[in-house]
């Protein structure tokens, strides 16, 4: 019989590189695309992981892909349910708040960990983060999954707030580059997503057109 | 209104882990010893095309280390125009088809539309979600609809994924190898047909749970070929010996006959109208 450590995830997992960097006017959200068994096989190369949950408001999961998956389906239900009952678009931090609390009621049987990034009328530009427990934080950058541990310095030395669209979204293709770089279960294409008050912006950087670095 | 893709009663509100508790329980009381299910082995694999899909599978089912089905049939029927190859638990994959079918029939009915491929798709997911990894089924959905043609795999723990081709089964990495080497956008129906084949082709020979013939099932908005077999096996056994015996083989030595008394307790009468 095998045992199955608590580290391991069952089934499919996503592996990950997952970030979010607000900037002047809006927000860039952004993942990898692979997803893995067992750190070993990657069962898919260009998994999407930076899911819309409503017009402005996306969110990036990491974790075991099953649980992501059908967390990710219950809460752009509840946030649609919510939308039309105030007949407003939603604030960011309703749809951080609704993953937040699936992730903190069902927390024993959960894997599963989002970064949810938006605009909305009252606050503009968010980042929340949404962690395994169900801990909920707001933050102008974040970074997440397994790949963000190689990438801290970086954010933390390339990061200022106020960027530029274009300085931010490089910033973040740079990160995620250099997380898929040194990271086995984060690869295949960068997908970004730039959310504004004026509409959202799909960016994708296939792998072999990522920047390179010194080594590389 | 209940919602017509869910004929079933409508789940209760939030995930449901009910079974896993029983499933621990009943594991630490067998001590390990739980019987072991028919598995498909397998290699099945699909390819979108110009005018469709094409689907393929392998024919042996087996029980450990015995193959217990040479003509397995892995593609089960979901829809007139979605069919479904199946890995994993032999029953569970052919349970969950049906299940899934049988909904796809009578919303069908109920709403006058043919389904789509992206519904049986949601219904598995939610459906193998809730048995967290419990129903061991890992299906590769293909089909045409009138938002055209399309390809997904869901796993047993429920994630879906959605591509131009897809192995699944424990043949999986032979046949993935044929397909990333011979998947080209837009390929003809002859040229989509011999990509799956070779792909089912090398799980057959690479893999031990893969085996025998080759089925093929070819879907585009005209209809549906099922080629069952689309190649067969050239291990194919010849039996030496007949297994009928002609009708005296057995000599009779006595032969009894004893008439069963039966008495008449109860009659009654139903008129039938036939005006």
């Amino acid at each position: 019989m095998e045992k199955v450590c608590d580290a391991q995830i069952k089934g499919v997992s996503t592996g990950t590189t997952i970030l979010a960097a607000t900037f002047d006017g809006g927000v860039v959200i952004g993942s990898d695309s692979r997803a893995s068994i067992g750190g070993e096989y990657v069962s898919s190369k260009t998994i999407n992981k930076v899911i819309q949950v409503h017009d402005r408001v996306f969110c990036c999961m990491s974790g075991s892909l099953a649980d992501a998956q059908a967390v990710t389906k219950a809460a752009k239900f509840h946030l649609a349910l919510h939308s039309v009952q105030m007949e407003t678009p939603p604030l960011v931090i309703a749809a951080a708040t609704i993953l937040k609390d699936l992730c903190y009621r069902n927390k024993e049987e959960l894997q599963a960990g989002f970064i949810t990034a938006g605009w909305d009328q009252k606050r503009g530009a968010q980042v929340y983060v949404v962690s395994l427990g169900g801990m909920l934080v707001s933050q102008p950058v974040t970074i997440g999954g397994s790949g963000s541990t190689y990438i801290y310095g970086y954010v933390d030395a390339k990061y200022k707030p106020d960027m530029s669209r274009e300085e931010c979204l490089q910033f973040a293709i740079n990160a995620l580059a250099l997380a898929m770089g040194r990271d086995n279960v984060s690869g295949g294409v960068a997908n970004l997503a730039v959310i504004t008050e004026s509409g959202v912006e799909h960016v994708v950087v296939p792998g072999n057109k990522l920047p390179t670095f010194h080594d590389d | 209104m209940m919602a017509l893709s869910n004929v079933l009663e409508a789940p209760a509100a939030g995930f449901n882990f009910e079974n896993s508790s029983r499933n621990a329980a009943l594991q630490a009381g067998l001590e390990g010893q739980t019987p072991r299910p028919m598995k498909t082995g397998t290699t099945i694999a699909g390819v979108v095309f110009k005018d469709g899909v094409v689907l393929g599978a392998d024919t042996r089912a087996t029980s450990s280390e015995v193959v217990a089905d040479k003509m397995c049939s892995k593609i089960h029927y979901m829809a007139p125009n979605i069919y479904c190859c199946g890995a994993g638990t032999a029953a569970d994959t052919e349970k969950t088809t049906d299940l899934v079918a049988s909904n796809l029939t009578i919303f069908s009915l109920n709403s006058g539309r043919k389904p789509r491929v992206v519904m049986a798709v949601n219904i598995l997911q939610d459906l193998l979600y809730r048995y967290r990894g419990q129903i061991g089924a890992s299906l590769i959905l293909g089909g045409v609809d009138c938002t055209g043609s399309h390809l997904y795999t869901v796993g047993p723990y429920g994630s879906v994924d959605k591509k131009p081709y897809l192995a699944m089964g424990s043949g999986n990495l032979a046949a993935m190898g044929i397909m990333e080497d011979g998947f080209r956008p837009d390929l003809e129906l002859d040229q989509a047909k011999q990509l799956v084949r070779s792909a089912i082709q090398a799980g057959i020979l690479n893999d031990l749970g893969s085996g025998h013939n080759i089925d093929l099932c070819v879907i585009t908005d005209r209809g549906v070929d099922y080629i069952r077999p689309y190649q067969e096996s050239q291990y194919k056994d010849h039996r030496t010996n007949k297994y009928r015996f002609r009708q005296g083989t057995t000599p009779v030595l006595t032969d009894t006959v004893v008439p069963l008394e039966l008495e008449v307790v109860e009659e009654k009468v139903q008129q039938m109208e036939t005006s």
